[in-house]
């Protein structure tokens, strides 16, 4: 997006103090904003990298070793959590792409008059808390709750121990429900602005149905199922909410071990150590991703 | 509904046979997709059903776990449990403050890239993008790093904020926390509203006899109006809702999300869903109320 800019004329004696103010005026609107973002996203992630190559503790204070230490014991004692918070993230991104896809096509092909019902329901759960939805879902799985009973009791489908809660079912059901309207969105925003009449010239040139929407819809959706699936997830890679309301001991992520060592147990060097190889990984999880869908539209 | 036309000549036969019969994708178009969109969306409703319906129940006990029977006494006391109002206060003076500064901060952003050509702008971009490609654990971490750095010796902005103001953490630390996430999101948001924004109405009031500032305020800010709105109303709901980066930099400070947290490990009151329902109720009157309104005045 390249706005033109304004015309600056110069004047024989050089530019007037006006048009001085004028060329500095895109800065002057960016300043606050940029600084703001200066100083509470790069300093703190600059002072994290520190503290993950530093040594000591919250008491003594940290001092600025250059120690290895902590990203070695990060890298070899937290393997299954890493795991957990891939296959957790990687699962439910999946499960959101293949139910939000068809909803997305049908609102967007067929919504009709019922179109913008239909995406107000869609981003109806965000105007509940998360923790709350969360909640809600601990009530639905527990072992007496109303799912589990009806299987177990009314269907006999279940064994009588049956249990969903602790189990990495629930976790990934969680973070499947909480991130959904993220894959929706994005992708009713590529689909909807899809001319239909290029799906008609594909059938018209013989494509058959499926040809279409292999060779026209599909492309055509890229950068909406590009962003969808970043926008699910990222959040899921790190998130510890789901595990602490739905999961057990056993479906530890990342994000619980980031949490507990930074709020519960005080040891920053590890947790910043492994707050910053999540983020290397996702960077380079982006990046690959991005490389082999093609698209390289991030920002929009 | 667009009919999409069938082909015009059958399509040759060897094709045909290594795809799936037409009456499949029929059988699809019109009660498969249409029948999983409902069901999706069920599945999207339900835990809202749950909590509505259960900031009625009449549970026993500390845990509104289980359905008892239905009661009015929730909604009849609903601050009532130690903690609550001042969380919600505190939940509503962050959402409100955050707002205010993130949209004027990311408001003056988005109008700098839209606007100007300047040097650094992929730079900026990059930098707007970075906040919301950043997992939240990770950014809340680093907050809590570079505040509780900031009263120790060796950290950075030790002894160039005053002491007190970021460690302990609290209210302040919050707040910045919450102008910080907030500001990418608007800067998108009033992004995408200039981006389709006539630039010769403001060429003709300055030809006119505008000067710049009267420009602004009467014919571009109207104009940018309803984008600075919506970026506010998604400041206010992010805000309002946030947990993981919350949870880093409060300190003692307890906002809503927070305060539930803490005392789910040791009760369950109706009072969360009654206030759940009240912020989800509310929120679905005011987009209801705009939409209407919206739809009339375009009539």
């Amino acid at each position: 997006m390249t706005a033109p800019s304004l015309p600056v004329h110069r004047g024989p004696t050089g530019p007037s103090l006006r048009q001085r103010v004028g060329r500095a005026t895109p800065y002057l609107l960016l300043a606050p904003g940029i600084l703001w973002l200066v100083i509470f996203f790069i300093l703190p992630s600059i002072q994290m990298f520190l503290t993950s190559v530093s040594t000591g503790s919250l008491d003594d204070g940290f001092k600025l070793t250059w120690s290895g230490e902590a990203y070695f014991t990060s890298l070899t004692k937290f393997g299954t959590q890493f795991a957990n918070s891939l296959i957790y993230g990687g699962i439910a991104t999946l499960l959101t792409f293949m139910i939000g896809f068809p909803v997305a096509y049908t609102i967007a092909f067929r919504g009709g008059r019922w179109k913008n019902f239909l995406l107000f329901i869609v981003i109806a759960p965000f105007f509940t808390s998360f923790l709350i939805r969360t909640i809600s879902w601990q009530i639905i799985l527990q072992d007496n709750g109303p799912l589990l009973s009806f299987l177990r009791d009314t269907l006999h489908i279940l064994p009588a121990d049956a249990s969903v809660l602790g189990t990495p079912i629930a976790v990934i059901a969680g973070i499947t429900y909480n991130f959904l309207p993220f894959m929706i969105l994005p992708l009713y925003v590529a689909l909807e602005k899809i001319d239909p009449r290029l799906i008609e010239a594909a059938n018209d040139l013989y494509a058959s149905r499926w040809g279409a929407f292999r060779r026209v819809t599909i492309p055509l959706a890229l950068p909406g199922i590009f962003a969808g699936s970043i926008l699910t997830f990222i959040p899921a890679l790190g998130d510890y909410v789901n595990v602490l309301l739905l999961g057990g001991p056993k479906t530890q992520m990342i994000g619980n071990v980031i949490q507990s060592r930074f709020l519960l147990l005080g040891d920053y060097p590890v947790a910043a150590a492994l707050s910053f190889i999540l983020m290397a990984a996702i960077l380079v999880a982006v990046s690959i991703y991005a490389r082999a869908l093609g698209t390289e539209q991030l920002t929009g | 509904m667009t009919a999409v036309s069938q082909p015009l000549a059958a399509a040759p036969a060897e094709a045909s046979s290594r795809r799936p019969p037409r009456r499949i994708f029929h059988a699809i178009d019109h009660w498969a997709l249409p029948a999983f969109t409902l069901v999706a969306i069920g599945y999207l409703l339900i835990p809202i059903v749950v909590m509505i319906v259960f900031s009625f129940n009449d549970y026993q006990g500390k845990f509104n776990f289980f359905w008892h029977g239905f009661t009015l006494q929730g909604w009849l006391h609903p601050f009532d449990w130690p903690g609550l109002p001042a969380s919600i206060r505190t939940s509503l003076l962050v959402a409100f403050l955050s707002t205010v500064g993130a949209t004027i901060l990311g408001t003056f952003i988005g109008l700098a890239l839209t606007r100007y050509n300047f040097k650094g702008r992929g730079a900026i971009n990059g930098l707007i993008f970075l906040p919301m490609a950043t997992p939240e654990i990770v950014m809340g971490a680093s907050l809590l790093t570079l505040f509780v750095n900031s009263g120790l010796q060796g950290g950075m902005l030790n002894g160039v904020v005053p002491k007190g103001v970021l460690f302990p953490l609290g209210f302040t630390t919050i707040l910045i926390s919450h102008i910080m996430f907030n500001i990418s999101y608007v800067v998108v948001t009033v992004k995408a509203r200039i981006a389709g924004f006539d630039r010769r109405l403001e060429e003709a009031a300055m030809d006119l006899g505008a000067d710049e500032l009267t420009t602004f305020w009467k014919v571009t800010f109207p104009l940018i109006f309803p984008g600075v709105l919506a970026a506010g109303l998604l400041a206010f709901s992010l805000s309002i809702d946030d947990f993981i980066i919350t949870s880093f930099v409060s300190g003692t400070t307890n906002t809503f999300p927070l305060w539930a947290y803490s005392i789910i490990k040791n009760a369950l009151p109706v009072q969360i869903n009654v206030v759940g329902s009240m912020v989800f109720l509310g929120a679905v009157a005011i987009v209801g109320l705009s939409n209407i309104r919206q739809a009339r005045a375009n009539r």
